[in-house]
């Protein structure tokens, strides 16, 4: 049990909503580590600090034992981290295989490459058309990003964020806007990558969160109010009363 | 011609009319065609090397008139110098040291307005470019020994063993040769490695930064190419017109390019070529027929913005809407 991500006393705030309250957690290598909470917990936030898009106000982001508070989020992801978006996030100009593509160029070194056309190299192209196949993609690849539906952008994203080969995934909603088929595509597919790679989800929908998660954190106004196995959570007074309360 | 896609017997077929057409005003005598077709040949270069940052890159400069002007001076500094002495160390006739000189001089100030320019966006980016270009115009302009505002007279054209720049076919067929050679640089970059990136942080910034790519740096090394390469335009420009003044790089000139870019198609190889034979052809054509041609000229660009996405190669290519 060796820790890949810890993180110590976060802290952030927009004006004067506290977005992060002192969040302290520790994800597991090899786990599946899922955030809950309701609507304005900060979710979204907390995976944006982690993948280097928002900088805390405080605290420390360790990976691997490195202190990476203060790398930029490029440097993050060559690092290990990679995040999918909430708000399908692609560049809808290109391809589907050419996003893809991309994210498997990224781990093959540095792209300062200028009169090879990349769109010829053989091994690039092979790995990702394999990630687009694993996802259930490989007849889309060569159409336009935007001609397709949002629940292949979803699966979109999750080719990518596997073809970044990153150690550590942040998944904010994959299950987004999916109807209940796409949705348990979704759940089998990210069931099926338990124990290769390390992740964090984030996840609204309570039956996919409790058929995948190993430990699930609670977050409530910016403060982690619980964290534990699946049925400590379920059975916890305090998570009870912040759900229910909300609703 | 079987083998090559539509777009690419389009973009053949008008790059051999480009190369013909002057070759026959040549031929019949007309030198006011031959000197039109290499205005337009050169003020295709700049363009395409725009294309590479706004159309390709996203970056919408609005300075590039200056890359235009730094290298039109680094010819004529050299050249006013070897005439008349002074500053030793430059003063040469020499084409291969004008041009270099004009090259990395570009590229230099690409690199440093560029390393500040980036870190805006969005329209900022476009003030910060032009306020940029527009402290190389006012440079130049106080600069008495170069004329100021008046201009400096380029006496002597660069100089090339076996290649003589006098003759107007000759500096035709040159700025062709470098046209071409820069259409096919921009056409490798974009889709090598590097290009993917450039494209990909146009489209989409924050998905790039997230795969782990330094997009800043990308983009300054876009912007960087693109700047050498609009320096040599300018080098030519210089030796083309034989007369370099401040004008060549007021705000009004990277309005022009980056208007040729827009009319003609961003981000298509043939797009900026199109762009500024239009722009080039038609100006001269409407201005003979009334002073007030820039209000049909500025009509025909909300014409082709509004009905015409892709610009003018976007409508060769069957694309209209």
């Amino acid at each position: 049990m060796t820790t890949l991500l810890s993180v110590k006393g976060l802290k952030k705030s927009f004006g004067g909503v506290t977005a992060t309250d002192d969040v302290d957690l520790d994800v597991i290598k090899g786990e599946l580590h899922a955030i809950i909470g309701p609507n304005g917990a900060g979710k979204t936030t907390l995976i944006s600090q982690l993948s280097g898009a928002v900088k805390p106000d405080a605290g420390v982001i360790m990976l691997n034992g490195a202190n990476i508070t203060h790398k930029p989020a490029h440097t993050r992801a060559r690092l290990g981290i990679t995040r999918s978006f909430q708000i399908t996030s692609l560049v809808m100009d290109m391809s589907v295989l050419d996003n893809v593509a991309l994210a498997v160029q990224a781990t093959d070194g540095h792209s300062f490459k200028f009169l090879k056309p990349a769109r010829k190299i053989g091994h690039i192209r092979d790995k990702a058309l394999a990630m687009l196949a694993e996802v259930g993609l490989a007849e889309r690849a060569e159409d336009p990003t935007r001609n397709l539906s949002h629940g292949e952008h979803r699966q979109m994203e999750l080719a990518i964020a596997l073809a970044s080969e990153a150690e550590l995934m942040l998944l904010d909603e994959p299950m987004a806007g999916l109807g209940p088929e796409e949705s348990a595509t979704m759940v089998a597919y990210l069931k099926s990558l338990k124990g290769k790679r390390t992740i964090l989800l984030i996840e609204h929908d309570m039956d996919a969160v409790f058929a995948l998660a190993d430990r699930i954190s609670v977050l409530v106004y910016g403060k982690v109010i619980a964290t534990g196995l699946p049925d400590d959570i379920r059975s916890n007074d305090a998570v009870r009363h912040a759900y229910l309360g909300e609703e | 011609m079987i083998g090559f896609s539509r777009s690419a017997r389009i973009n053949i077929g008008v790059m051999a009319i480009l190369a013909i057409l002057p070759v026959f005003f040549w031929w019949t005598g007309q030198t006011f065609y031959l000197s039109l077709a290499t205005r337009l040949v050169i003020l295709a270069i700049a363009a395409v090397s725009l294309n590479l940052i706004l159309g390709y890159g996203g970056l919408i400069s609005f300075g590039h008139a200056a890359y235009i002007g730094i290298g039109a001076y680094a010819v004529g500094i050299p050249a006013h110098h070897a005439l008349y002495g002074g500053m030793d160390f430059i003063a040469s006739n020499n084409g291969f040291f004008q041009i270099a000189l004009a090259v990395v001089a570009a590229a230099v100030f690409a690199l440093i307005t560029g390393a500040i320019c980036l870190r805006t966006k969005g329209v900022y980016f476009i003030m910060i470019t032009m306020a940029f270009a527009q402290m190389v115009y006012y440079f130049f302009v106080s600069i008495e020994e170069y004329g100021g505002d008046d201009g400096l007279v380029i006496d002597t054209r660069s100089e090339f063993p076996l290649v003589n720049l006098d003759q107007p076919i000759v500096l035709f067929l040159v700025s062709y040769v470098v046209l071409v050679l820069a259409m096919w640089l921009v056409n490798a970059i974009v889709n090598s490695r590097f290009g993917m990136v450039l494209q990909s942080a146009k489209g989409n910034n924050d998905r790039t930064v997230t795969l782990g790519y330094n997009t800043y740096l990308y983009r300054l090394t876009a912007y960087v190419i693109s700047g050498a390469m609009c320096g040599l335009a300018g080098a030519l420009l210089g030796n083309f017109a034989t007369f370099i003044s401040p004008e060549m790089m007021d705000w009004s000139r990277s309005g022009e390019l980056m208007f040729m870019v827009i009319l003609g198609g961003t981000a298509t190889a043939l797009g900026p070529v199109l762009g500024a034979a239009v722009f080039v052809v038609v100006a001269q054509f409407l201005s003979e027929l009334t002073i007030y041609w820039h209000l049909p000229f500025g009509l025909m660009l909300i014409a082709v913005v509004l009905f015409a996405r892709g610009g003018l190669s976007g409508i060769l290519r069957g694309k209209g809407s």
